[in-house]
């Protein structure tokens, strides 16, 4: 992807922020856009046209989760919250309203520009990609079909319905609640037991250490993701 | 005391200090004193009001009753006045004053008329004084108006000239703390001329007795001892002002009065006069009462009697003391001297004249025995002793001791009978006089009295010469007889009184043993449940009433809150105000007391010398009209004193509690601050100094160099955002009891979040992981334990050496969790194994890295917040290991 012509919005109200990230993102080829505050960020959503934004939760005036629903009424560009320890409400809040990904501050730069790669890379995709392969994991979502370093898994509905919404949404964080509603239905939001145990079958069955999961990522208090890289 | 040298006698200064005091937070009250109705005194007060708001003082009409005479009316203009309130009273409507209007509108002066009246039932108080009183006590100043005959010392005279008594009374103490007395006079031919020309009010109803009233003779005699009254007044203002400024002058030898009162009606006259006596001597006074062995024993009619003589002796001002004692007599003679008592006011006997000659007269042995006190005796003769009509005491069941003594007569006389033909008559009288002596012991005087007059007439009839008749041959046997009725009649005497004197020894000894069990047992709670748990099983034991206590919520706050009452009482929100009210001025109220009378309980002040503490509340007894003792009440006093001393020393106990916690955390905030200003700057040394070497940077360095210092401040940032996440959970478990987000977690996910949050650090590291596959889901707050584990993966990175693995054990023990973290590092200095869960602890190894001291102190917080437990211990085969124990059921974890 030609990142010269990546269009990066940085929303946040600490000026010392904004200018790290924009002297650290133009350094790696992106043009940056800056806005202090929630009116400001929807107004130059409209005028910049970016192809991305950079948004922080903790803004005077309109809060981040509420920006984020306003942009995703009528947009659907990639959006990467910026939150702090211990916003885990906040944080599910912004990732059910349709951001695409988080990171805590204080973040290093290097984490930053792979989850931008990701959620870009998610944007450019055709929807609906039939087939996901990270590592020795590929999933055919069209004929569902999964295999592990060449061997077929055999998963049981619920643990393939899983599999296919993380996959179908690789790289994204997907909340417990919107897993829960995806996989089982409307009225299963809190049943998260259900969750963890199809969860922990699903690991068994596709990682090779289900201690030290490398597929399904955990993000403590918020939910799941499925990684599209494997590098460390 | 004589106080010849001229100075000032410490008490009395102190006195004129206090009251001075006193009166500088209290308002000052104005009495306009009259002899009788229609001398002017409403419109006098009238006047001064107006005169004083043209002054400019905020001044309102609490109540003003002109009777609709129209030149008084006329003084109501332009005077603020406040609503009465209307009370419905058996179907008439009564307005009274509103006090509480009044307080709330916190005027400086308020007008209240006719301080003596009687207020309506359900009132605030019976008496509307009393309501005067809230008024001074709330620092408003009052104008007011009394007639002379209304005073309680002086009721019994005015009712001796006037032949009308008067029921609406006034203690003479409200007259005594009166800032000053303004005499309202009107020569009394003047007053009967009003009263013709109808300008005095008169109730239709009593208009026969009024005119009786109104005579001249009557209103002169009024008036007399109204300026009598003023005039002793100014005298006695006179002297204090003189004392104060140690002016020399005629003292008066301080006298002292005492007067004797019993249970009988005609004391209250005693009392009345004493306090006349004592006013005209400027004379302090007591009001003795004897309990001997006879008043032990009283029906409950004289109880109530004698406790409403005390109560009036102390309304008049006396000091009223109860004394037990052998004789009345003695013990008065010892009190009056002991206290220096000057002069001892008894009454005159009333028992018939043989009485006295029988039994000698109190007020003769007091003559007698009085030395330098000299003894005033009043007569008792002008109301008739009503006591004639009280039954007996204990009139059924009373012959049975007299059968008995009959019958043990007739024994001794059949064992006379038998023995007869073997003993001398005289010997045979030791057999009676054996049967006397028992009767005696035991049965009484009465019993014994027939004894002994049955067995002289059945020794004379059967044994004397000549048999079987009443005639004596020989008149030694007169002495026979004279000797068994005096001894009959001395030994049953002594008998009856030992009896009873040990009864009210009994008495007495049962209050002090109550007393002693409930100090002893205060003595030995813990903690105020315990302390109230302890009174109210007294206070239900000891008087057989439903008791509430009531305590401020915390010390020193103003609310009343009930701390504790018995199970069956009700404590509706009045009763609650009733308590408060006595909290607020430390005095006694409620149920048969002055002050709201209508509520269900007794409320009494617990106070200690530093203040109120709380309230007693004690219920009425079940049986209606039983009123509690004078020896109750005190007994009861008692207790309020001992709960108040007890409640305080908890009081005292927690604040010192307190004071140590404070310290402890101030020592721990200290010490925080000192190690988080080390902690911060460290890092931050490191990365300005990093930043500034770059910044300065003109070409000399190289790029592994600068590469260095960069890597260095990246370091020395993570160490920073530790701490800083570190101190922020810190204060987040300090901020209260910790709200978990509880949910069923899988703990392989659990282990895995934690590890893969560590990420690259654990990249070179060989971390076994153990974990059963039939791990129940277990209830915890993810985010929060997931950090746990990573605080103790971390240490293990930090200490062990990076070529040895780090263990994570899960396995379930009974209804607990168990995970373990261990390294095969240098392990724990086994001293230190119960402190590393402390703040601030740190393992001192040379060249550790040093962690906050915090993280460990962390894990504690949110493990024991989820009701479980970590521990720390060193393996046997090396190395550290922390285990952390979770409750599998959510039931078993605690939210604190």
């Amino acid at each position: 992807m030609a990142e010269s012509q990546v269009r990066v919005l940085v929303v946040d109200d600490e000026r010392p922020i904004r200018r790290f990230l924009r002297t650290s993102l133009t350094a790696h080829g992106y043009t940056v856009f800056e806005a202090a505050d929630g009116p400001e960020a929807l107004a130059a959503v409209v005028d910049q046209r970016p192809d991305l934004v950079i948004l922080d939760l903790g803004l005077p005036g309109m809060a981040g989760v509420q920006v984020t629903r306003r942009l995703r009424e009528w947009s659907q560009l990639p959006i990467i919250i910026l939150s702090v320890r211990d916003g885990e409400e906040d944080k599910i809040a912004a990732l059910d309203a349709g951001a695409d990904d988080y990171l805590t501050k204080p973040f290093g730069i290097g984490e930053l520009l792979a989850r931008m790669r990701v959620a870009l890379r998610r944007a450019a995709a055709p929807a609906g990609e039939p087939l996901y392969a990270v590592g020795e994991l590929v999933v055919d979502l069209a004929r569902r079909w999964v295999t592990v370093a060449g061997q077929e898994v055999q998963l049981t509905p619920t643990e393939f319905d899983l599999l296919r919404a993380l996959a179908s949404n690789a790289g994204k964080v997907l909340t417990h609640r919107h897993l829960l509603r995806q996989v089982w239905g409307m009225g299963y939001e809190t049943e998260s037991h259900l969750l963890r145990v199809n969860i922990h079958n699903l690991r068994r069955k596709i990682e090779p250490d289900p201690s030290r999961p490398t597929y399904i990522v955990t993000e403590p208090g918020v939910g799941y993701r499925l990684r599209t890289e494997i590098a460390m | 005391m004589t106080n010849s040298s001229g100075r000032r006698d410490p008490d009395q200064l102190l006195a004129a200090i206090q009251t001075e005091e006193q009166q500088a937070g209290r308002g000052r009250l104005l009495v306009f004193l009259g002899y009788a109705a229609g001398v002017g005194k409403t419109y006098a007060m009238l006047q001064a009001a107006q005169q004083r708001q043209a002054e400019g003082l905020d001044l309102v009409v609490g109540y003003a009753e002109t009777h609709g005479r129209a030149e008084t009316d006329a003084l109501l203009a332009g005077l603020e006045i406040i609503p009465r309130r209307q009370v419905a009273y058996r179907g008439a409507l009564l307005s009274e004053m509103d006090v509480d209007a009044v307080l709330a509108r916190r005027p400086a002066l308020a007008l209240v008329d006719e301080l003596a009246h009687t207020n309506a039932p359900g009132s605030r108080h019976p008496k509307r004084y009393q309501d005067v009183e809230d008024l001074l006590a709330a620092g408003i100043d009052v104008y007011t108006t009394l007639n002379i005959q209304h005073l309680e010392s002086l009721n019994d005279i005015v009712a001796q000239i006037t032949g009308v008594i008067v029921r609406e009374t006034l203690p003479d103490s409200v007259l005594d703390q009166a800032s000053e007395i303004r005499l309202v006079d009107l020569p009394p031919v003047e007053l009967v001329q009003r009263l013709n020309d109808g300008k005095v009010y008169v109730a239709e109803q009593a208009s026969r007795a009024v005119e009786q009233f109104f005579r001249l003779g009557n209103l002169t005699a009024l008036r007399e001892i109204s300026l009598r009254r003023a005039a002793e007044r100014v005298d006695d203002q006179m002297r204090s002002y003189m004392q104060i400024r140690a002016i020399p002058g005629p003292w008066p030898a301080a006298e002292r009065l005492l007067v004797c009162v019993s249970a009988s009606p005609l004391s209250e006259r005693l009392i009345r006069a004493a306090r006349r006596l004592a006013d005209e001597l400027n004379a302090g006074w007591f009001a003795l009462n004897v309990e001997t062995a006879a008043t032990a024993t009283l029906a409950p009619a004289d109880r109530d009697q004698l406790a409403s003589n005390l109560a009036l002796a102390e309304t008049l001002g006396a000091k009223t003391i109860t004394l037990p004692g052998q004789s009345v007599v003695e013990t008065t003679i010892d009190y009056a001297r002991a206290h220096n008592v000057t002069k001892i006011i008894a009454g005159k006997p009333l028992r018939p004249r043989w009485h006295e000659l029988l039994r000698g007269s109190v007020v003769d042995q007091l003559i007698r025995r009085s030395g330098p006190i000299d003894v005033y005796v009043v007569s008792s003769a002008a109301t008739p002793a009503p006591s004639g009509a009280r039954p007996p005491a204990a009139a059924p069941r009373a012959w049975r001791p007299y059968a008995w003594a009959g019958a043990l007569v007739a024994g001794a006389t059949l064992l006379s009978q038998a023995l007869a033909p073997r003993l001398d008559p005289t010997n045979l009288a030791m057999i009676y006089l054996a049967m006397v002596v028992l009767v005696a012991v035991y049965l009484g005087r009465g019993p014994a009295i027939v004894a002994s007059v049955l067995s002289a007439l059945l020794f004379d009839y059967f044994f004397v010469a000549p048999v079987l008749s009443f005639a004596i041959a020989d008149t030694q046997y007169l002495l026979t007889f004279g000797g068994l009725l005096i001894v009959g009649l001395v030994i049953s005497t002594l008998t009856t009184r030992a009896r009873q004197q040990a009864d009210a020894a009994m008495q007495r000894e049962t209050e002090t043993a109550a007393l002693y069990d409930l100090s002893r047992d205060l003595a030995a709670a813990l903690g105020r449940e315990d302390i109230l748990r302890t009174v109210m099983q007294h206070v239900a034991s000891t008087f057989g009433r439903e008791v509430a206590i009531f305590l401020p919520e915390q010390e020193g706050a103003d609310e009343l809150t009930v701390a504790a009452t018995s199970e069956r009482l009700d404590l509706p929100a009045d009763e609650l105000a009733v308590a408060d009210w006595v909290f607020r001025r430390g005095q006694p109220a409620g149920r048969n007391t002055d002050t709201l009378p209508a509520a269900n309980l007794r409320y009494l002040p617990m106070k200690t010398a530093r203040g109120v503490v709380g309230v007693l509340g004690v219920a009425g007894s079940p049986e209606p009209q039983r009123h509690l003792t004078p020896a109750q009440r005190r007994l009861m006093d008692a207790f309020a004193n001992q709960v108040a001393l007890s409640v305080e020393r908890d009081n005292l106990a927690q604040q010192a509690r307190q004071a140590v916690v404070l310290q402890v955390t101030e020592k721990l905030q200290a010490a925080l601050l000192n190690s988080i200003s080390h902690d911060l700057r460290t890092p931050l040394v490191s990365i300005t100094g990093a930043l500034s070497a770059l910044l300065a940077d003109a070409g000399q360095l190289d790029a592994a160099a600068q590469r260095a210092l960069v890597e260095n401040a990246h370091e020395e940032t993570e160490r920073l955002n530790q701490l800083v996440g570190n101190l922020l959970d810190m204060t987040r478990l300090e901020a209260g009891p910790l709200a978990l987000r509880l949910e069923p977690c899988d703990v392989q996910d659990l282990i895995g979040a934690a590890l893969g949050q560590l990420g690259a650090r654990l990249q070179q590291r060989e971390v076994r992981v153990e974990i059963p596959a039939d791990m129940p889901l277990t209830p915890l707050d993810f985010v929060l334990v997931v950090q746990v584990l990573v605080n103790l993966l971390d240490n293990a990175l930090k200490y062990a050496p990076p070529d040895q693995p780090i263990d994570v054990r899960a396995r379930v023990q009974g209804l607990q969790v168990e995970i373990e973290v261990a390294d095969r590092g240098p392990g724990l200095p086994p001293e230190d194994l119960g402190r590393v869960f402390d703040r601030f602890y740190r393992l001192q190894y040379p060249g550790s890295l040093g962690g906050t001291g915090l993280g460990l102190s962390i894990c504690r917080g949110i493990v024991e917040a989820h009701g479980g437990r970590i521990q720390a211990r060193n393996r046997p085969e090396g190395g550290a290991s922390f285990t952390i124990t979770l409750p599998l059921s959510i039931k078993d974890i605690g939210h604190g």
